[in-house]
C-alpha cells in the first residue's frame, strides 16, 4: 500500500480585500487604518490517504473544501504546511477551463488533455472514447462557443474522466447534465473507484458520499472536524436529521441513480 | 482505463497502483515547477497554446491570415508617406522605405511581445484558477504567438528588398552571412528581452492591474526610441542632441536590434555608401561603431534579465490564482 496523498498541517491565508485601489490605500493610511484583514480558510489540516482509498470531503458552504481541493490539485500553495501527492492528478474541478470558444470540439478535447497532461498519443488513442462519452455528435467539428451549456459541461467532463490518473478529483460534479448523463458519470466514476485511483470526492449530498466513498473527512471552518467513516462524518453534520426534507430526498434520488447506474 | 483501448484482450484490468508502479512514484508537491525550462519539456502543450492563439486570433474572419499581412503593410505605408514624403526624413538615406520598414518588422514584434505578454496571465484566469501547469507557458506562448506573426513581415520585407535591388539603381540584393548573423542576432535580443519583461510584467500586472496601461503608454514611445523613422545620424552627428545622450541612446536594446536587422536588410541594397550628407556629399555613419560586440554585450545583459524575470515571476507567481 502506497500513500496517495500527504496533507501535513496546512494552512491557507486570504486577505478579505485582495484588490485595493490607490485611492482607499490613501485613504487608509490617512485615517490610520491597516487593510490587510486575513482570515484563515484553512488552519492546520493533517491528513494522509493511501493509495486506492475513495475519501468524501464534506462540510457547510466556506469550511473550506474548495481551497483543500485547490492546493491538492496543484493551482495553489500552503501559506504553511505541506501537501504531497503521488502520480498525476486529474479532476472535475476544472470542467472545461481553458476551453477556448473560438475552436472546435475536437480541437478543444487535445488542448484540455494536453493541460491534464496527455501526450498527443495518448489522447489519439483514446479521442474515440472521450468523443462517445461527450456524445456531442455532428457539434464535434463546430466551435464549442455555439454549444449548449449540458454540451460544454459534458465535453469537459468526458476529457477529465479518461485521463489515466492516479488521483481523481472530483468537486460537485453532478451539478450539471441530465439524468441519463448523471447516469453515466455514476457509472464511470465507479469504474474509477474500482480500478484503484485515489479518489477526492467533494459532495453535500450525504447519499453519495454513502455511496461513492468509504472514507469521510469533515471540513469545520477551516480545519479537520472529523475523519472516518462516512456514517460517523454523516452525523457530525446531523446531515442524517429527518427535519431535513429535501436532503433525504435528494439521497434517495442517488440511491436511485447508483441502483440504475449498476444496472447498466 | 487501457492505453490499448479496443484489443481483444479487454481493458486492462490491474489496479492503477500496479500498472503504473506508484511504489518508486515519488511523493511530490503538486504545485512543484522548475520555470521556464518546464515550459520547454513541455513543448506539446506549448504547441498547442500557441497554436490555439494563432487560430482564435483570426477565428471567424474572411480574410483570416491575410490579416497578418494588411496590418504590418498599412502601418508601413502610413510611416512612409509621414516620415519618408511628408517630412522627408529620408534624406540622406539611401532605400528609406527598407530602412524603416526593417525596423518596424523587430518593433513590432518587441512590442507585441511585450503587451501580450503583460496580459497573458490575466486573460487566462480562467484556466490558472483551476489548473495545475507551469504558469511560465502563458507569457512564453504569447511571445511565440508575436514570433509566428514576424514571419510574414520578414517575406514583405525580404521581397521588397529583391524588388528594390532588381529595379532600384543599388546594387542587387544579396543576403551576406555577417548580415544575416547580425538580423538573427537582432531577433534573439528582442526575443530575451520580449520574455523577461513578459514574464515580470505578466505577474505584476495581476497584482496591480494598472500596469498593463502604464506598459501601453511606454510601448507607444518605443518605435520613436530606435533609428527607423530617422537615420541614425541625427543621433550621433551631435547637431541635434547633446553627444552624451548617444550613450544612453545606443543602450537601448530595441536601437540596437533595430541596426542589426538593418545591417542585414537594408544595408546590402545601398552598400558602401548608405547614408550621405545631401548638402556637403559627406559619407555619414550608418551605424554605431562597435555594433557586433554591442549586441552580444546586451545578448549578455538580457539572458541576466530573463533569469531575473524568472525569479521575480516564481516569487510573485505564488499569490497569482488566489488574485484572479
Amino acid at each position: 500500500m502506497t500513500t496517495s496523498i500527504v496533507v501535513d498541517n496546512v494552512s491557507k491565508t486570504f486577505r478579505y480585500q485582495s484588490h485595493v485601489t490607490l485611492k482607499k490605500v490613501l485613504q487608509n493610511r490617512m485615517g490610520g487604518k491597516r487593510s490587510d484583514e486575513s482570515f484563515k480558510a484553512l488552519d492546520g489540516v493533517s491528513f494522509e490517504v493511501q493509495q486506492g482509498e475513495s475519501i468524501g470531503l464534506m462540510g457547510l458552504n466556506g469550511s473550506g473544501k474548495s481551497t483543500l481541493l485547490k492546493l491538492v490539485s496543484g493551482v495553489m500553495r500552503p501559506d504553511e504546511g505541506q501537501v504531497l501527492t503521488r502520480g498525476r492528478i486529474s479532476g472535475l474541478i476544472a470542467t472545461g477551463a481553458g476551453f477556448h470558444n473560438e475552436l472546435s470540439g475536437r480541437e478543444n478535447i487535445y488542448m484540455n488533455a494536453a493541460m491534464l497532461g496527455m501526450s498527443k498519443e495518448e489522447t489519439d488513442a483514446k479521442f474515440d472514447d472521450i468523443a462517445a462519452f461527450a456524445d456531442v455528435g455532428r457539434f464535434m467539428d463546430t466551435a464549442v462557443g455555439n454549444y449548449s451549456s449540458g454540451m460544454f459541461a459534458r465535453l469537459g467532463f468526458s476529457v477529465a474522466v479518461h485521463v489515466d490518473c492516479d488521483i481523481f478529483i472530483a468537486d460537485e460534479v453532478l451539478a450539471v447534465g441530465d439524468r441519463p448523463f448523471k447516469r453515466k458519470c455514476l457509472k464511470r466514476m465507479k469504474e474509477i473507484r474500482e480500478s484503484g485511483i485515489t479518489m477526492f470526492y467533494v459532495s453535500h449530498s450525504a447519499g453519495s458520499v454513502k455511496k461513492m466513498c468509504d472514507r469521510a473527512i469533515v471540513l469545520d471552518k477551516g480545519k479537520v472536524g472529523f475523519d472516518g467513516d462516512v456514517d460517523g462524518a454523516i452525523k457530525y453534520l446531523h446531515y442524517d436529521g429527518d427535519d431535513e426534507e429535501p436532503d433525504t430526498e435528494e439521497s434517495s434520488e442517488d440511491e436511485r441513480d447508483d441502483a440504475l447506474a449498476n444496472d447498466i | 482505463m487501457s492505453l490499448s483501448g479496443t484489443d481483444a484482450t479487454g481493458p486492462d484490468t490491474r489496479p492503477v497502483e500496479v500498472r503504473h508502479d506508484l511504489a518508486h512514484v515519488p511523493l511530490t508537491a503538486p504545485s512543484r515547477t522548475s520555470g521556464v525550462l518546464e515550459v520547454f519539456r513541455k513543448r506539446y502543450l506549448l504547441r498547442l497554446m500557441v497554436r490555439r492563439e494563432i487560430k482564435a486570433r483570426y477565428a471567424g474572419t474572411a480574410f483570416g491570415l491575410a490579416w497578418s499581412y494588411i496590418n504590418p503593410f498599412t502601418r508601413f505605408l502610413t510611416f512612409y508617406a509621414v516620415f519618408g514624403l511628408l517630412l522627408g526624413r529620408g534624406s540622406g538615406l539611401e532605400n528609406f522605405a527598407i530602412h524603416l520598414f526593417a525596423g518596424m518588422v523587430l518593433v513590432n514584434y518587441f512590442t507585441e511581445s511585450v503587451t501580450a505578454g503583460t496580459r497573458s496571465l490575466l486573460a487566462n484566469k480562467g484556466v490558472i484558477g483551476k489548473m495545475a501547469m507551469p504558469r511560465e507557458m502563458f507569457p512564453v506562448a504569447s511571445m511565440l504567438v508575436s514570433l509566428w506573426h514576424a514571419i510574414p513581415q520578414v517575406i514583405i520585407l525580404v521581397l521588397a528588398c529583391l524588388a528594390t535591388g532588381w529595379w532600384g539603381d543599388g546594387p542587387l540584393w544579396v543576403p551576406d552571412a555577417v548580415g544575416m548573423g547580425a538580423a538573427l542576432l537582432g531577433f534573439v535580443l528582442m526575443m530575451v528581452y520580449g520574455t523577461a519583461l513578459g514574464l515580470m510584467f505578466s505577474c505584476v500586472n495581476v497584482i496591480f492591474r494598472d500596469f498593463q496601461r502604464i506598459v501601453q503608454t511606454f510601448i507607444n514611445m518605443v518605435p520613436f526610441t530606435a533609428p527607423m523613422m530617422y537615420p541614425y545620424f541625427f543621433i550621433a552627428d551631435g547637431t541635434r542632441i547633446p553627444e552624451q545622450y548617444h550613450d544612453l541612446y545606443v543602450a537601448n536594446p530595441v536601437a540596437e536590434a533595430v541596426m542589426l536587422i538593418q545591417r542585414g536588410f537594408w544595408y546590402p541594397t545601398c552598400a558602401p555608401n548608405c547614408a550621405v550628407d545631401p548638402a556637403t556629399g559627406l559619407e555619414l555613419p550608418e551605424f554605431v561603431g562597435d555594433l557586433y560586440s554591442r549586441g552580444f554585450i546586451m545578448l549578455g545583459i538580457g539572458l541576466v534579465l530573463l533569469a531575473l524575470g524568472q525569479f521575480v515571476f516564481s516569487r510573485l507567481e505564488k499569490t497569482v490564482p488566489e488574485r484572479l
